[in-house]
């Protein structure tokens, strides 16, 4: 049996929304969602979504009696889980159709939940007391290795900034749309040596829902778009704090969790049309193209730069302009797959010919989990 | 000093106070296996190569080696009148590894060489000990 996303919208604007609640993102992003699909809160029988506000209290806001409920909350990546476990979930009959929502007020931070992690914690022994000040100062920690171990430059690491400012240039819903050069994104300023303010992402509201059903379902209702089947999926976690990453110049739950999506979807890296791969930080795509296995260890960089990945390129990746320059609103993954769905709908702002086959890869965490979705426009 | 300009605190739970114990005594305690003879960190009951819980906690020599890092030019609470601060990780003798801030000396890409030597230090925060870790030179 294969999945079927028979919705799919993101809230009616993303970036600085500061008169929306986190809550209403979700609430927005679920309404569009249905409406995309549509369908009525009463075809809706599941809720997904993370912990706060909770599968709960989204069910209740909108009218839904669940059957079903998944609050993973593993990251910005949760989202990807969420499909995985809704997939199950419809296979095994405890449900028919799920809503997966996400809403963040990351930069104006309303009805946002603290950020706060006690001095007991995990984080609060080892390292906060370091003065780590969330993800620009623990996401990276692992790129000067990886930079020594490969030969990665500082320019190669600049140029994933400047290819997805390529794409977001053609997407008018991007935060950030001047085309910038290396120069460029080594002259903005540092943040955590050697991460530049380009090369890290942005901090924004928003929100975005999905709708995912069987089959057989959506081919009874009928669906309003055309339907993107989840041919396979994967997902796997590693540590919770980045100084227990087994090896700083790759991560296994990228390997893994990748390695078990190609595998079920029956897909090989040739038959990848587009890609997404969650980039919070500047190195983060260049550990998912060589961890999923699209390029060889120490080759990323090089593949970037040359413009493989850009407009034009044989394997276009964050064609939205991602998490550094579309949006951002700390857990990013709702926003990967969305851009993936636009492409093999053939609706998105920078579409690319021909898309068949889109592969998402979402991180959470400081490499601390991942899942992938191998998704495609047509049945293999 | 008021509350927002002190650096973070971190307060001992029972797995980790034989950790903080250790640090106020100048000793750099982690953990090791008894049935597996491995080293672990951070502080939990069961071994994660084996499982055992049979684990026993062992002074580490204190000598490192820097294993990547970032500087900061964000500063935390606290760490405002510090400039660029190296949040780094570091692999003990041991094999095992750890945050922590690189010490006595220049903050900068050209003094902090991967793969340099480095040895503990103990640095008073509040009413526990925090590690650091100083160049340790060629005597090392
Ligand atoms: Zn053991």
């Amino acid at each position: 049996m294969t999945a079927v996303i028979i919705g799919a919208a993101e809230t009616d604007e993303v970036g600085r929304l500061p008169e929306h609640s986190a809550f209403r993102l979700h609430l927005e992003g679920a309404r569009n969602a249905l409406a995309d699909a549509g369908l009525t809160k009463d075809d809706v029988d599941g809720v997904a979504t993370v912990g706060t506000p909770g599968p709960v209290q989204v069910a209740h806001a909108l009218g839904v009696t669940p059957a079903w409920l998944d609050g993973t909350s593993v990251g910005g990546t949760s989202f990807l889980f969420h499909v995985r476990h809704a997939m199950a979930a419809i296979e095994a009959g405890l449900c028919h159709t799920v809503l997966v929502t996400h809403g963040e007020s990351g930069r104006s931070r309303v009805g946002a939940p603290p950020r706060a992690f006690g001095p007991d914690s995990l984080l609060g022994q080892f390292e906060l007391p370091y003065g780590t000040m969330g993800p620009a100062t623990t996401f990276t920690v692992t790129a000067l290795r990886y930079m020594k171990e490969t030969g990665l430059t500082h320019e190669q690491l600049a140029s994933v900034a400047v290819a997805q400012r390529r794409w977001s240039s053609r997407n008018p819903r991007a935060a950030m749309r001047d085309l910038v050069t290396v120069d460029d994104v080594l002259a903005s300023r540092l943040v955590a040596y050697p991460f530049h303010l380009l090369e890290c992402c942005l901090v924004t509201d928003g929100g975005g829902a999905l709708v995912v059903t069987s089959r057989e379902r959506a081919e009874a209702l009928g669906t309003r778009k055309p339907p993107v089947y989840v041919l396979g999926a994967g997902e796997s976690a590693e540590s919770p704090i980045i100084s227990q990453m087994e090896d700083f110049t790759t991560s296994r739950s990228f390997r893994l969790s990748s390695q078990a999506a190609f595998a079920e979807a029956k897909i090989t890296h040739g038959d990848v049309d587009h890609l997404m791969i969650y980039d919070a930080f500047a190195h983060v795509p260049i550990y998912g193209l060589e961890d999923m296995g699209f390029v060889g260890r120490g080759e990323a960089g090089a593949f970037i730069a040359e413009g493989h990945t850009s407009p034009g390129g044989r394997l276009p990746m964050n064609t939205n302009g991602g998490g550094l320059s579309y949006t951002h609103t700390g857990m990013y993954g709702m926003f990967a797959m969305q851009e993936s769905i636009r492409q093999l709908r053939g609706e998105a702002a920078a579409q690319v010919p021909g898309v068949e086959v889109g592969v998402v890869l979402g991180n959470g965490g400081m490499f601390m989990s991942a899942a992938t979705l191998a998704l495609a426009n047509r049945l293999p | 000093m008021s509350a927002d300009q002190s650096k973070a605190i971190p307060r001992p739970t029972p797995e980790t106070r034989p950790f903080w114990d250790g640090a106020a005594a100048g000793e750099l305690r982690i953990q090791r296996c008894v049935a597996c003879a491995r080293h672990y960190f951070y502080p939990r009951p069961v071994c994660p190569h084996c499982g055992s819980s049979d684990v026993e906690w062992v002074t580490a020599s204190g000598r490192a080696t820097l294993y990547s890092y970032v500087i900061s030019h964000r500063p935390a609470p606290g760490f405002a009148g510090d400039g660029p601060y190296a949040i780094a990780v570091v692999e003990l003798e041991e094999g095992v590894r750890m945050m922590t801030n690189i010490v006595h000396t220049e903050i900068t890409p050209e003094n902090l060489a991967l793969d340099m030597p480095l040895r503990v230090v103990f640095e008073p925060r509040g009413d526990v000990h925090v590690p650091l870790f100083e160049p340790a030179g060629e005597a090392s």
